[in-house]
């Protein structure tokens, strides 16, 4: 246990990481390249999604700009948010969950590493299909929530909603997917030894959130079916005049829209949970007690959608019971803040780039969740509903939160995916751009929101005292966008250089650190035997260097799986076709739109033959050669 | 555990796979995870019946007549029930079905000899019984659908048919499913014979298909005969 010295040099590493070429990328079934694919593809959307930020504040910084129409800048904000939460916070999380939690437990793949190749592909489909809705000059304009009845064929006639309910649908069949995958392999596939309380912190946040997206998302799947057969075959659903609910939206949206929250936050908790500890030179502190508070977090997490909607009208009672459910979330939350403090308290201190971008989501999601305190109270709400008030509050949570927690886990686990050390220098400045530029993009918008300006609206008048912060956020985002240019040199290039990373280059506990980076393809050439919390940590400890520790450090060999035995699943396009037969299938719906239905017709049964042929020719073809 | 444990205390874990943490197959996990997923689907389907129910502003409605001046025509109540009891009897029966053909996979093995053992350890048998009996519960289905449709009640016509429709709509696309999977499963049972090794992709189906059938006992129970 105790305390660690410097990391130890290790040889340089020469793992043999299988074939290379976009046809091994197209086919492979590894989670580490899944993960990688998924970290690039989520950068890429990231990347987009800022491009959309940029847009707006650009709009914002002085009154009566007119750089977008009304219209333009509906889509832009609709797109902003949708892009950030489906396309870049959920998969940059997929990213780590793919690459980590295998290697975490000790495992030498997910439990159906097929099905993850299919959870990616159709990932990215759905993406390119939403953003393909710009082509059309029809990008959703409905804002990332959705309302119904506003966006039923009444009230938005257009193809802008069709993209967006219908990439929804594809990207929620990719998140369920994953997420039966990843409680299979958490559940089923620990090395030995590995029992749950002696699972890396990030594993067990994973493990959470699994259960979070497969409990949330079949309930917004079932408000966008009410919406697509409102739009598409004339249903009631949403139709006020037909004696509808006006609410049955929001009430369904959110009962999936606040476990997304914990979806989006929990697996950046899980990183920094990692990194404080590695950077502090100390175990977690209250190891099990963050086990609960994050389970406790998931479950009060589904009591309390309706704090969304306390403008609606639901009467005293329910505002009272979901305002006291939202404020007890505070507690969890806060046993969380303070373990994380508690770990950096006398501990040995190294202020790495990660470090401080982990040490970074401690303070700001503190502040944004101290904002979420103070809207939990329903006459608070009343004066904050959809104000930039609320803006600069969840901005707090997920940029300053969910962000800030990515980035330092990129930094972290660079050198394990990759070999190589990303550039401290680049990283320092880009840390302090972000940090500096996120407080002074977002800081200002508490007090726009106080002083009234309500939120999605594309321009507003001077003399309202709106002036000065918009600009100040609209500075701010100029930091933003020269921080993200240097992460982006640093990520591809200056990374490519760097250093060379060894097994374990920052002195870290869990399993991931005793195999060689980038790990090989079988990742444990022998399924370690594990002992405790911090195997790691106990076999660098002189005590316990016996060999009946279980533990062992793997060097690397450059030998494939094939020349030291270890069964392999074989490579498939299929789940790639499968996944396209499925986009296929949904992307029929918007003929239907167009008053084409034998063209409709076709192109759905067309896409759910590709979709079912690939799966039968998948799932009767066995996962690895006979051995 | 134990299981797990005792297996790995004779590991030569270089060749080979480990075994499972919980010594249960990867797969049952997933469907046990994946039927938990399918609760909350149904669980919005059928709240958001409940909700709409005695909401349309025009009839049909579900259990009771519309007359004039509400409806310019008069409208009988709408909902079968003792042919729907029928149907639900079927579906029952096709659990129990189900439950003989994962038997007779597990003791494929086992010698046979009298005509009972026969009849109880053919797979093919209860396999295509349960098949059979999904499709009679679709029939049924169909043709409650068409009824439906003729007595002025569409998917379009007002909350109750839209409700309705989606929610058993969606049940019945589950059946169809769980028919073509029993369909693929006989298939296989032609070309080499399903045998105690397959039995754990049986059990899959099997508790696909229960699961399918207890949701519509919860649908027969809250749509049909609670007024």
């Amino acid at each position: 246990m105790a305390t660690i010295a410097a990391a130890p040099a290790y040889p340089s590493t020469d793992s043999y990481v299988g074939e290379s070429g976009l046809w091994s990328w197209l086919t492979t079934v590894d989670h580490k390249r899944i993960g990688t694919l998924y970290l690039f593809s989520s950068l890429f959307f990231f990347l987009v999604g800022g491009v959309e930020a940029a847009f707006i504040r650009w709009q914002l910084a002085l009154p009566n700009q007119h750089v977008l129409s009304a219209e333009a800048y509906n889509q832009m904000f609709t797109m902003h948010g949708t892009t950030m939460i489906f396309l870049a916070i959920m998969p940059l999380s997929a990213a780590f969950f793919n690459y980590l939690i295998p290697l975490q437990i000790g495992a030498r793949d997910v439990a159906f590493p097929r099905l993850n190749a299919f959870s990616y592909w159709v990932f990215l489909f759905g993406g390119l299909f939403m953003n393909a809705s710009w082509f059309f000059g029809a990008a959703p304009n409905g804002g990332w929530f959705g309302y119904a009845p506003l966006t039923t064929m009444q009230f938005s006639p257009g193809l802008n909603i069709d993209f967006w309910v219908i990439s929804l649908q594809i990207l929620g069949v990719s998140s369920l997917a994953a997420a039966f995958n990843f409680i299979t392999t958490i559940i089923n596939m620990r090395a030995p030894g590995m029992n749950l309380m002696r699972m890396g912190m990030f594993t067990w946040n994973a493990f959470v959130v699994q259960f979070l997206l497969i409990l949330a998302f079949p309930v917004i799947t079932i408000a966008l079916v009410f919406l697509q057969f409102d739009r598409f075959f004339g249903t009631n659903f949403y139709t006020t005049a037909a004696g509808a609910d006006p609410l049955l939206w929001q009430h369904l949206f959110w009962i999936f829209g606040h476990p997304e929250v914990y979806i989006l936050i929990l697996p950046a908790f899980g990183l920094v949970s990692e990194i404080i500890p590695t950077f502090s030179s100390k175990p977690i502190f209250g190891y099990p007690v963050m086990a609960y508070a994050t389970m406790l977090i998931a479950f009060l997490g589904f009591g309390v959608w309706a704090h969304h909607m306390f403008a609606v009208g639901m009467g005293p009672i329910a505002d009272t019971v979901f305002g006291v459910t939202t404020m007890l979330i505070a507690i969890p939350t806060g046993v969380k803040i303070f373990n994380w403090i508690f770990t950096m308290w006398g501990g040995s201190l190294r202020f790495t780039t990660a470090m401080k971008f982990a040490i970074a989501l401690v303070a700001l999601f503190t502040i944004g969740g101290i904002s979420g305190v103070m809207h939990a109270s329903p006459p608070a709400d009343l004066q904050q509903t959809d104000t930039y008030f609320i803006v600069a509050h969840f901005h707090y949570v997920l940029f300053g939160g969910s962000m800030m927690g990515i980035f330092g886990g990129i930094y972290y686990y660079y050198p394990k995916m990759t070999g190589r050390l990303m550039s401290e220098k680049l990283g320092n400045w880009h840390f302090w751009l972000m940090f500096i530029g996120m407080n002074l993009t977002f800081f200002p918008m508490h007090f726009s929101g106080l002083y009234g300006m309500p939120r999605r609206i594309y321009t507003y008048d001077a003399g309202q005292g709106w002036e000065g912060f918009n600009l100040t956020s609209s500075i701010g985002t100029i930091f933003l966008i020269v921080g993200m240019l240097i992460f982006v040199y640093n990520f591809f290039f200056a990374g490519r250089r760097g250093p060379i990373a060894g097994n374990d280059p920052w002195g870290g506990s869990t399993l991931e650190w005793s195999i060689p980076s980038p790990p090989p393809e079988y990742n444990f050439a022998r399924i370690p035997h594990v002992t405790s919390r911090n195997p790691l940590w106990d076999i660098k400890a002189p005590a316990q260097q016996a060999a009946d520790a279980g533990m062992h450090i793997e060097h690397a060999t450059g030998k494939s799986a094939k020349e030291l035995g270890i069964p392999m699943p074989n490579r498939t396009i299929k789940p790639l076709f499968c996944a396209l037969g499925l986009t296929i299938m949904f992307s029929g719906l918007l003929f239907i739109h167009k008053d084409k239905l034998p063209l409709a017709l076709a192109v759905i049964f067309g896409g759910a033959l590709l979709m079912v042929f690939s799966l039968y020719a998948w799932v009767l073809t066995p996962l690895e050669d006979a051995h | 555990m134990t299981h797990a444990a005792a297996a790995h205390s004779a590991h030569d874990d270089t060749h080979g796979h480990p075994p499972t943490s919980t010594g249960l197959d990867n797969k049952k996990l997933a469907i046990w995870a994946f039927i938990g997923s399918e609760c909350m689907l149904f669980a919005s389907l059928i709240s958001t019946y409940l909700i709409y129910k005695g909401r349309s502003v025009v009839g049909p409605y579900p259990h009771e007549a519309c007359l004039p001046p509400a409806c310019s025509t008069p409208l009988k109540a709408i909902l079968n029930i003792p042919v729907t009891s029928a149907s639900t009897f079927v579906l029952l029966m096709s659990s129990l079905a189900m439950v003989l053909a994962l038997a007779a996979v597990e003791n494929k093995d086992q010698p046979k000899t009298t005509l009972g053992e026969k009849i109880l350890g053919s797979s093919k048998l209860w396999l295509w019984m349960t098949a059979l009996l999904g499709t009679t519960f679709l029939g049924f289905q169909a043709f409650e659908f068409t009824s439906f449709v003729h007595e002025g009640l569409t998917i379009r016509t007002n909350l109750f048919g839209s409700s309705f429709f989606t929610l058993t709509g969606f049940h019945g696309a589950h059946v169809t499913a769980g028919v073509l999977w029993l369909l693929t499963l006989l298939a296989i049972d032609y070309r080499r014979g399903l045998g105690p090794t397959d039995a754990i992709n049986v059990d899959l189906a099997a508790l696909y298909w229960h699961f399918v059938d207890v949701v519509w006992i919860a649908i027969f129970t809250l749509v049909y005969l609670i007024k």
